[in-house]
């Protein structure tokens, strides 16, 4: 802990050059960021709402909001978890020349993502005021689901980094899982359209909390229950700490297999 | 005195096949996995080779160790181990003190990054603080040379301005202790120059410095003690000098005698076949190294098979960077005819106060004029080399001064 401290530094410097790299083009960078979470937006309220029936109780007036808001919190995961797995193996160069606490790469990896959740952010509150949504929730505790989702994406990145340094096929079936772990999460469908033992069943996965909890500081929607909110953030806390033992034991051995 | 730099017991085990394909794909191994599990076949062993054993060594504060050794006796892996870039099989090194190393020059430049933003990006990669690097920026950029281009990204540089931007990060680090590999740095002669030159600049310092090189001449010079690695074990410590003989008489492959035995199989063709060349002093005795001052003899012995053409012998002596010292042809008159079959031998003395100190590796030829050209009839790249070695006794070219003098030459001049 004493010695991460010491390289707070090399972290913020991590973050620096890859904020730099990604938006060096700004216009692409920053068009990228705000254009992606639209179009999803669009995509998935015409083609859900023509075909699904989950939208009758969502607890928010309209539908595409209620969508874009759990979608950038997804998103954010999704990209945070993708970038974080990979990381290690994307910085071969580093790994196998200088010596700094492997944890770093991973941790900025997964800092990074969150500019773009703030342009997309941006764009939720632009849609928001389209729409007239109006914003009932209490707003405070939102940053605080938002930390929930960058502890689990960084369980999922330290779990996934060394298993990409050991097995070079797995970054291909990374964007599959999370793929299918998007519709495991409250993503398109409130949690409340749930029956109440599959609602504690989901509550094992946190990005459900996450997204609800979000949602809810913001629009007021039905509020997350307690009980479920702990259980998610005990999870969090579990694929954080499994993925930190697992990232330091396979840490010596980086070097050497990479 | 105290401790800079304790390793004890090192080993370092690697897997054969690890070192080219450390990883294999999940799939793969999930079929093996599942195949054991069916056939209930045992993990086959796999055969594992050391890089590293029972290395154990001291550098104490401020002293100037050498590492020498063929290519794979371990010595970057060492580096690697006292860098922390890879954990010891067995065993524990224990370092106090700032390390930086100059093996990692350029290590994190990103190429979509501008010369200043690759600065700063690579200086706390390398460990300093923002606040360090801020204060040094300017010393960085000026000794780098590429002000001009400093906010232009770094893949619009060529590659000799991209080494010495890097160079020049890596030499502002001040560390208290300096690791360098000469064997992996960038193959630039001026390059590697600086290298040393800063490295003499740290020991002089008073800093503790471990270097790595094949560069034995810079090794004897500039290091107060050495360790030859060989097949991963320390096969001698000791003084720097006495290390470097040691390592080229026995393992450098190229020594101070060549002999061939075997008729045959001896470099030549049916005109003339080589027999032996050897470095001598002036009392006819094998010698590796030679003092400065003094004459040093290349002795080439060779048979002629039969009447033909006249033929003579020729060397060429070359400097540890491969540039050529000179060449020198055996002009004496018994050469201008045709020599009677017979065994001959010739001697080319290089007088003292010629060449500067290093290491010499000396090619020879026996051959015949062919119009405006040389014939080889037997030709030996790097028969033989000897090591030139002032003691700085006062009277030589270099007077009282220790420190560093260039020059392939060192004439004694007449000054007046």
């Amino acid at each position: 802990m004493r010695e991460l401290w010491h390289y707070r530094e090399l972290a913020a410097t991590f973050v620096w050059r890859d904020l730099k790299v990604r938006y060096k083009q700004t216009f692409i960078g920053v068009g990228w960021a705000i254009f992606q979470p639209l179009l999803s937006m669009v995509v998935f309220t015409l083609v859900l709402g023509k075909f699904g029936k989950g939208f009758k109780h969502t607890g928010l007036e309209t539908v595409p909001v209620f969508i874009l808001s759990g979608l950038i919190v997804w998103q954010y995961f999704s990209s945070a978890v993708a970038v974080a797995g990979g990381s290690i193996t994307g910085n071969t160069n580093l790994v196998t020349k200088v010596y700094f606490p492997r944890v770093l790469i991973p941790l900025a990896a997964v800092l990074v993502p969150l500019v773009d959740f703030m342009l997309a952010f941006c764009v939720l509150a632009g849609v928001t005021v389209y729409y007239g949504e109006p914003v009932d929730g209490p707003v405070w505790p939102a940053p605080f689901f938002m930390l929930l989702a960058v502890a689990t994406a960084l369980g999922g990145g330290l779990l996934l980094a060394p298993v990409n340094v050991r097995y070079r096929d797995v970054p291909y079936a990374i964007p599959y899982l999370l793929q299918m772990a998007m519709w495991v999460s409250a993503v398109f469908y409130p949690i409340t359209s749930l029956p109440t033992y599959a609602q504690w069943i989901y509550a094992l996965n946190p990005m459900n909390a996450a997204i609800t909890g979000f949602r809810w500081a913001l629009y007021g929607s039905p509020a997350p229950i307690l009980g479920q909110t702990l259980v998610s953030i005990a999870c969090a806390i579990i694929i954080f700490l499994l993925g930190l033992a697992f990232f330091r034991r396979s840490e010596p051995r980086f070097a050497d297999m990479i | 005195m105290s401790v800079a730099i304790a390793a004890e017991s090192l080993s370092k085990q690697y897997r054969i096949g690890q070192l080219q394909r450390g990883y294999g794909t999940l799939r793969d191994a999930l079929a093996t996995g599942a195949k054991r599990l069916r056939r209930r076949e045992h993990q086959p062993n796999h055969p594992v080779i050391w890089a590293l054993q029972d290395v154990s060594f001291e550098v104490a504060e401020g002293e100037v160790l050498g590492v020498i050794g063929k290519n794979g006796a371990g010595k970057s892996t060492l580096l690697k181990i006292l860098t922390r870039i890879t954990t010891p099989t067995r065993g524990r090194a224990e370092i106090h003190g700032r390390v930086g190393s100059l093996l990692e020059v350029g290590t994190g430049f990103h190429g979509e990054l501008t010369g200043r933003e690759n600065i700063f990006l690579n200086g706390a990669i390398l460990g300093m603080k923002r606040r360090e690097i801020a204060r040094k920026y300017n010393d960085i950029v000026e000794f780098s040379g590429v002000e001009q281009f400093i906010d232009t990204p770094v893949k619009r540089y060529s590659s000799g301005m991209y080494v010495r931007l890097a160079f020049s990060v890596a030499a502002h680090l001040e560390p208290e202790i300096l690791l360098i590999d000469e064997v992996l740095a960038v193959g630039d002669a001026e390059f590697q120059r600086r290298c040393l030159g800063r490295m003499e600049e740290y020991g002089a310092e008073g800093r503790t410095v471990l270097f790595v090189s094949h560069n034995m001449p810079a090794v004897a010079r500039l290091c107060d003690r050495a360790i030859l690695l060989r097949k991963g074990e320390i096969d001698l410590v000791g003084d720097a000098p006495d290390v470097v003989a040691h390592y080229l008489q026995t393992e450098a492959g190229s020594a101070a005698e060549r002999v061939w035995d075997d008729r045959s199989a001896a470099p030549g063709n049916d005109l003339v076949r080589a027999r032996s060349v050897r470095v001598v002093d002036d009392n006819g005795d094998l010698v590796t190294t030679t003092d400065v001052r003094r004459a040093v003899g290349i002795e080439i012995a060779f048979d002629v098979l039969r009447h033909g053409e006249p033929v003579f012998p020729k060397i060429k002596v070359l400097d540890s960077q491969g540039d050529v010292a000179f060449n020198a042809l055996d002009t004496r008159e018994r050469w201008n005819h045709p020599s009677p079959p017979g065994e001959y031998v010739s001697t080319a003395w290089i007088p003292g106060n010629l060449l500067s100190e290093g290491l010499y590796t000396v090619n020879i030829n026996v051959c015949s004029l062919g119009g405006p050209k040389l014939i080889a009839h037997v030709r030996v790249d790097e028969a033989v080399s000897f090591h030139v070695q002032d003691p700085v006794e006062g009277d030589s070219a270099r007077g009282r001064y220790t420190g560093s003098l260039r020059g392939v030459v060192r004439p004694l001049l007449e000054w007046e």
